[in-house]
């Protein structure tokens, strides 16, 4: 039964799976017309993300958030299995759009990057195109058991990609670590999902269970999560369970100490990959556990927010120290991401409008970020077959552009002003001195001195060091002598990677200097969740 | 929105706009067209130039009727985050409109300049376009109207500087100083921003007026009572000072953090003229000068009593003067000499700004700027002349001297055509660089009543000593430092101009030295028939390429005269007519006026005594008998060998850092982190896990075969077994048959008896 159709969020998810039908579907020999399928598809739905993020009403997500109602647009709201509470229920608050878009622009690109793959073309993009569709259905859902399905439904082609066309050496450690990661995290988060489901369902009193977000909102809302979880316990279920949520899910983003599957998983991925991978799949994992978790339990999130932060903050400095020191190329990209990473779940931590807005900045300039990155890395790897960056040099006279974009990435992964990683990490910090709106229930060591200050200035450090492996990298790989003995014909890059390169560029140098276009959309989505925890 | 751009609310945007759109015209349309490119830098930076002359002459008449308490300037909202709301705007009162007449002017001088020394560099249109770039974000760091613009402009030529001074990137050199200048300052910026979301937090806002022209703002920042700073104690306005002072000595290059600017010689010597006049380490002064309420907030320091980060200014500025003015006088690359000076002279303005001397501070910064821009700029025309002359020398069958290029930054190697010891006799070749030069470097000792440098010193230390007349020990001690350090100043100054173009030539490369132009023109005169010098054909494009580069030092050497005579003491005999309209001007950026002191002869003295005695001595020294080729530098001689040599190093500190800071942090992150965090324990944790595991599944394989295999396998085995045995039965026998039946009767029988009964 319809409730409400718009039908642009379905169109998003089904357009991939559609091309995906289409492209296996063809002949094996037809490479170009996989290609260009592939091509057309994402780009079909990045015209349609783009719709979203700019048809996207502000004013009216400020309204509802004012009257305490959950705004989602451009809904899509049909029953689906009754029984258990289950419908197919669409639509993207003011953190979703911002991600629909990033994905958008991640699989577009990623496309263009991957017009040179040979082996089993068609494959390849078929997989690529149900990832997509994968990580779209985690951004979009509204009914948690859909989310729950997309989340895992976007880990299975990511193994075979990953095992099929990733990086002959690791390939299998790398799959096989990140899905058991992923999975083993997504369990637990399952589980408390199910508390939540039963909780809520169970206080109805008419045995209503539903996995709709407003259901489960509105539960929240009148405290169904603050009552104690059983008879043997007084601790509530929101504090019992918040740290499974929250962290289950946290895995995905690479929370400390979860964070190993993924720079093994960025190293050994295909280019592609490594940027859906890091640019995006990650934010799936702060994405839900910001939706099931700080939304749906901010008792819980004020009681274990202040010391997970310190995770956050250990995540910041360690993955930027480990970049320092890596030989491999792509492993810096890959530590740099935990560390940037780690930003985001700080910036969730500080539990105010400031800070959380600054976090879901973040997601969208890393995401855009890394992307750039691993798009770079590919195309210098492809070229000099090493990535080992004492042995590189000198490739900027080689490949300009790609260096070009190699030190607008550095320059936004530093924090540089006139670019969108300034943008983001300004806030998180101002946010972070700000402190939480109300005071957090964990009493020590918040009280005894400016906790929130000193994990500033101590996550201050983190960007002198994410400066000091940037530099390292440019400096060895495209500065200095160039060997043409090593590298005899390196060729210059195609249209398709300049025009790639010159998307993921325009939007960091936009949001960058006129961070209007996105910040108020993401402050509309996070006000109510600032709202709910007390503010 | 209505808006009139010649509107002097709004003419501010455009005077920063027009140098960023040409940078990004150069990157996105012309990098292929030398003169486009060449045309549109000039164009955006002669705009920027015009309307800020403009601007300022509009400030000038407003500032007759409200003494600068009338600004101009606009703002927008750039960003608004729940109740943060952070704003861009541009704002002109009398301070930025004094920076304003500087900045512009003399990049579009390092600009022309940069014509003719660029000439025949491969990448002169990226080279435009990043100096573009840079004089872009200095006007945006000068025109802005709150600390975040502020430490935009900041920020963006930290990032020129690094693209700049690692220019020619293929050297490693090159590249490593670019690296050593954006990290250095990096870490001070960070400590920065830090202190500036801490004033958000505070003040609720970065704008400076509503900051600095508000009491009651500073009143309750600076209360540690109404606002303690947590962390460290002390008031709120303490902590954040402290934090933008520490952004300072990165930027401007003070110790400990001073290491990064003599090797930011690595760039092409416009950007050294750039970095180290108009853009650069000037935004560190500014941005201090420009922050001074909040950073004296709280503190009546006309009565001895200094706010902290007063106190930490007055220390680090003092040493640093007298510090860089020591390692001046050891360096034997033009550059570096004129690097330490840079260093030197930016503690004199820290130091002043610790005491109190607020307009002398920034009288100082303007003065400074236009002086030691001319001296760059001039080395540079010296370094081009002895390059010239090492060709030239080649070309008359002088053997090339080999001196192999070291990989990498070393502290004490001087590249052949800065090494002051191998020139000598300049004058003769390039006289217009020679005068200039004197000109700039009498200005730089501070030569008394004709030269800027000796009117903004002079009171920089009139200041120190009425500070130190009240009986304040900081005021003594910057005092002190300072008086050592001109003495020195004008000492090394001497040295370096002597040992450039006095005597005989060194080398043969200075023997042959030249850039063409008016030598020609000096070789016929009656001085230079005297001396039988010989004109020398030039090339259309050389004369042309000497001109764009002497006439900017011609112009720089008019205003390092000309620029200290708005600023003398109304009490001073004759000049004192001029009324010093600087004072009144600048205070109306203050809430509070400044005091005036009354005018000290002792002091103006003293000042005069040193610069004399400095050039004097200089000129005793290298002068009077200037030195031979193949001789020992007099000053290495009166100082010993190992402290020369611990001079040319650089008293060992980059040394220290690299091997106290870098490589700890270094090998902190590979044995710490990533072996015993990441590799070992959280990857242990795991492999233990997954070895737990992988040995509970053997152990289960096992007890699997064992017990439960045992069990399902056993009970038919034991029914297989017993069925095998029991087959023995069966052996086709009759007899053995009948006896069964027998036995089992016979069992049976029993069986029924023993039942009967």
């Amino acid at each position: 039964m319809v409730i409400t159709f718009s039908g642009v969020l379905t169109g998003i998810l089904l357009v991939p799976v559609l091309g995906a039908v289409v492209i296996l579907l063809l002949p094996k020999e037809q490479k170009d017309a996989a290609r260009i399928i592939a091509a057309v598809t994402t780009g079909v739905v990045l015209l349609l993300a783009l719709g979203v993020f700019f048809g996207y009403d502000v004013n009216a997500a400020n309204a509802a958030a004012e009257q305490g109602e959950v705004y989602f647009a451009f809904e899509d709201h049909v029953k689906w299995i009754e029984s258990v509470g289950i419908s197919w229920h669409l639509g993207v608050d003011g953190i979703a759009a911002p991600m629909v878009l990033l994905t958008a622009l991640a699989g577009f690109t990623g496309v263009l990057i991957s017009w040179g793959i040979e082996d089993r073309t068609r494959e390849f993009m078929a997989f690529f195109l149900l990832l997509v569709a994968g990580v779209f259905g985690v951004f979009v859902a509204v009914d948690l058991f859909v989310l729950f399905f997309f989340y895992e439904l976007a880990i299975f082609p990511m193994y075979f990609l990953i095992v099929i066309w990733g990086w002959a050496k690791t390939r299998e450690y790398a799959a096989m670590k990140l899905t058991l990661y992923i999975l083993v995290g997504s369990v637990v988060a399952l589980v408390g999902l199910l508390v939540l489901y039963f909780k809520a369902g169970a206080a109805t009193g008419t045995g209503d269970y539903s996995f709709d977000f407003r259901a489960l909102h509105a539960a929240a809302q009148a405290g169904v999560f603050d009552q104690p979880f059983a008879d043997w316990t007084g601790v509530s279920t929101a504090r019992l369970w918040f740290p499974a949520i929250f962290i289950g899910f946290g895995v995905l983003a690479g929370v400390w100490p979860f964070h190993n599957w993924s720079p093994d998983g960025h190293v050994a991925a295909p280019t592609a990959v490594s940027m859906i991978h890091a640019g995006v799949l990650m934010k799936l994992g702060a994405f839900a556990a910001l939706r099931v978790g700080v939304q749906l339990l901010p008792d819980g999130a004020r009681a274990h927010l202040p010391w997970i932060i310190f995770l956050t903050l250990i995540n910041v400095v360690y993955g930027a120290l480990i970049a320092m020191r890596q030989r491999d190329f792509k492993y810096v990209i890959g530590f740099s991401s935990v560390s940037h990473m780690g930003l985001v779940s700080m910036g969730f931590a500080t539990m105010n409008v400031t800070g959380m807005t600054g976090a879901g900045l973040q997601m969208f300039s890393h995401g855009v970020m890394t992307a750039l990155f691993f798009a770079c890395v590919g195309m210098v790897y492809d070229r000099a077959h090493t990535r080992d960056i004492p042995s590189l040099g000198g490739f900027v006279q080689k490949l300009p552009l790609v260096a070009v974009a190699f030190i607008v990435g550095g320059f936004v992964s530093m924090g540089m002003p006139g670019l969108s990683g300034f943008v983001a990490e300004f806030p998180i910090f101002v946010g972070l001195w700000h402190g939480p709106v109300t005071e957090p229930i964990a009493t020590w060591p918040t009280d005894s001195f400016n906790y929130y200050g000193a994990i500033a200035i101590v996550a201050a450090l983190g960007i002198i060091i994410t400066a000091a492996y940037v530099l390292r990298v440019v400096g060895q790989v495209f500065f200095g002598e160039f060997d043409e003995e090593r590298f005899p014909a390196v060729s210059r890059i195609t249209v398709y990677d300049k025009i790639a390169l010159g998307i993921l560029i325009f939007w960091l140098v936009l949001l960058g200097v006129y961070p209007k276009v996105m910040a108020p959309m993401i402050e509309s989505g996070v006000k109510p969740i600032v709202s709910m925890l007390g503010g | 929105m209505d808006i009139n751009w010649f509107d002097a609310d709004y003419l501010p945007w455009l005077i920063l706009f027009f140098p960023l759109l040409s940078f990004l015209i150069i990157v996105l349309f012309t990098s292929r067209s030398r003169t486009l490119s060449h045309i549109v830098a000039l164009s955006g930076i002669v705009i920027a130039w015009v309307l800020s002359l403009i601007e300022f002459v509009k400030v000038v008449w407003a500032s007759d009727v409200e003494l600068g308490r009338e600004v101009f300037g606009s703002t927008i909202d750039w960003l608004t985050l729940g109740t943060a709301t952070f704003r861009m705007g541009v704002l002109v009162d009398p301070l930025t409109a004094y920076m304003l007449l500087m900045v512009p002017l003399t990049c579009l001088l390092i600009f022309i300049y940069s014509l003719g020394y660029m000439r025949d560099d491969p990448h002169n249109t990226r080279f435009f376009a990043f100096i573009s770039l840079f004089a872009g974000a200095m006007l945006t760091l000068v025109l802005a109207d709150n600390l975040l613009m502020l430490f935009v402009g900041w920020e963006v030529m930290g990032l020129c500087s690094y693209l700049l001074i690692g220019f020619w990137f293929h050297k490693k050199s090159a590249m490593q100083a670019g690296v050593k200048a954006f990290m250095t300052t990096r870490v001070a910026d960070v400590l920065m921003l830090v202190g500036i979301g801490y004033l958000f937090i505070e003040a609720g806002t970065l704008n400076f007026r509503d900051i600095l022209y508000n009491e009651e703002m500073l009143h309750h920042l600076s209360d540690p009572e109404l606002s303690p700073a947590v962390l460290f104690g002390g008031s709120v306005a303490a902590v954040v000072g402290i934090l933008l002072v520490i952004g300072t000595i990165g930027k401007s290059s003070q110790f400990p953090l001073h290491v990064w600017l003599p090797d930011a010689m690595e760039g092409p010597t416009p950007v050294s003229a750039m970095i180290h006049a108009a853009t650069m380490v000037s935004a560190g002064v500014y941005m201090l000068v420009r922050m001074f309420p909040l950073l004296s907030a709280g503190a009546d320091f006309h009565h001895g009593d200094f706010s902290a980060p007063m106190v930490m200014m007055g220390l680090v500025g003092g040493f640093t003067a007298l510090f860089a003015a020591v390692l001046a006088v050891g360096q034997n690359d033009i550059k570096r000499i004129l690097a330490y000076s840079t260093v030197s002279q930016l503690g004199y303005m820290v130091a002043a700004l610790g005491i109190g001397a607020w307009v002398a501070a920034a009288f100082h910064l303007i003065n400074h700027a236009f002086f030691k821009a001319l001296l760059f700029m001039a080395s540079g025309v010296v370094i081009h002349a002895m390059e010239h002359g090492e060709h030239h020398a080649h070309e008359h069958g002088h053997p090339h001297e080999e001196v192999p290029e070291p990989d990498g930054l070393v502290m004490d190697y001087v590249a052949p055509p800065n090494d002051v010891r191998r020139m000598g006799g300049l004058l003769d070749r390039i006289p217009v660089t020679a005068i200039t030069m004197a000109i700039g470097g009498l200005s730089l000792a501070g030569f008394p009543l004709i030269t800027a440098g000796f009117w903004s010193k002079d009171e920089i230390i009139a200041e120190a000593w009425h500070g130190t007349g009240e009986g304040f020990p900081l005021a003594l001690f910057v005092l002190v430092m300072l008086v050592l350090a001109a003495l020195l100043t004008a000492f090394y100054t001497a040295r370096m101009w002597f040992l450039t173009f006095w005597g005989a030539p060194r080398s043969a490369a200075a023997r042959y030295a030249g850039l063409g132009s008016l030598r020609n023109w000096w070789a016929n005169t009656r001085w230079g028939k005297a001396r039988r010098l010989e004109t020398e054909p030039v090339r259309r494009e050389d004369e042309v390429a000497a001109r764009q580069m002497e006439f900017p030092l011609i112009v720089l050497a008019f205003f390092a005269v000309f620029a200290g005579f708005i600023g003398v003491h109304t009490d001073f005999p004759l000049l004192g007519a001029l009324d010093n309209p600087l004072h009144e001007f600048l205070s109306g950026t203050l809430l509070e006026h400044p005091p005036v002191f009354d005018l000290d002869g002792l002091p103006v003295l003293l000042s005069i005594v040193i610069a004399l005695g400095g050039l004097g001595l200089g000129w005793w020294v290298y002068g009077r008998r200037p030195l031979a080729e193949g001789a020992v530098d007099p000053t290495e001689r009166a100082l010993g060998a190992g402290v020369w040599r611990a001079l040319q190093n650089r008293f060992y500190i980059d040394l220290l850092y690299r091997r106290y800071l870098v490589q700890p942090a270094e090998w902190f992150a590979t044995h710490i982190v990533i072996q015993a965090i990441d590799k070992e324990t959280i990857d242990g944790v795991l492999e233990t896990i997954a070895e737990t595991f992988i040995w509970l599944g053997e152990a289960f394989k096992r007890f699997n075969t064992v017990v439960i295999d045992g069990v399902g396998d056993g009970i038919p085995r034991a029914i297989g077994d017993f069925a095998a045995w029991f087959r023995q039965v069966q052996t086709g026998r009759i007899q053995q048959y009948l006896l069964f039946v027998t036995l089992g009767l016979l069992a049976i029988g029993t069986l029924f008896l023993l039942q009967v009964r």
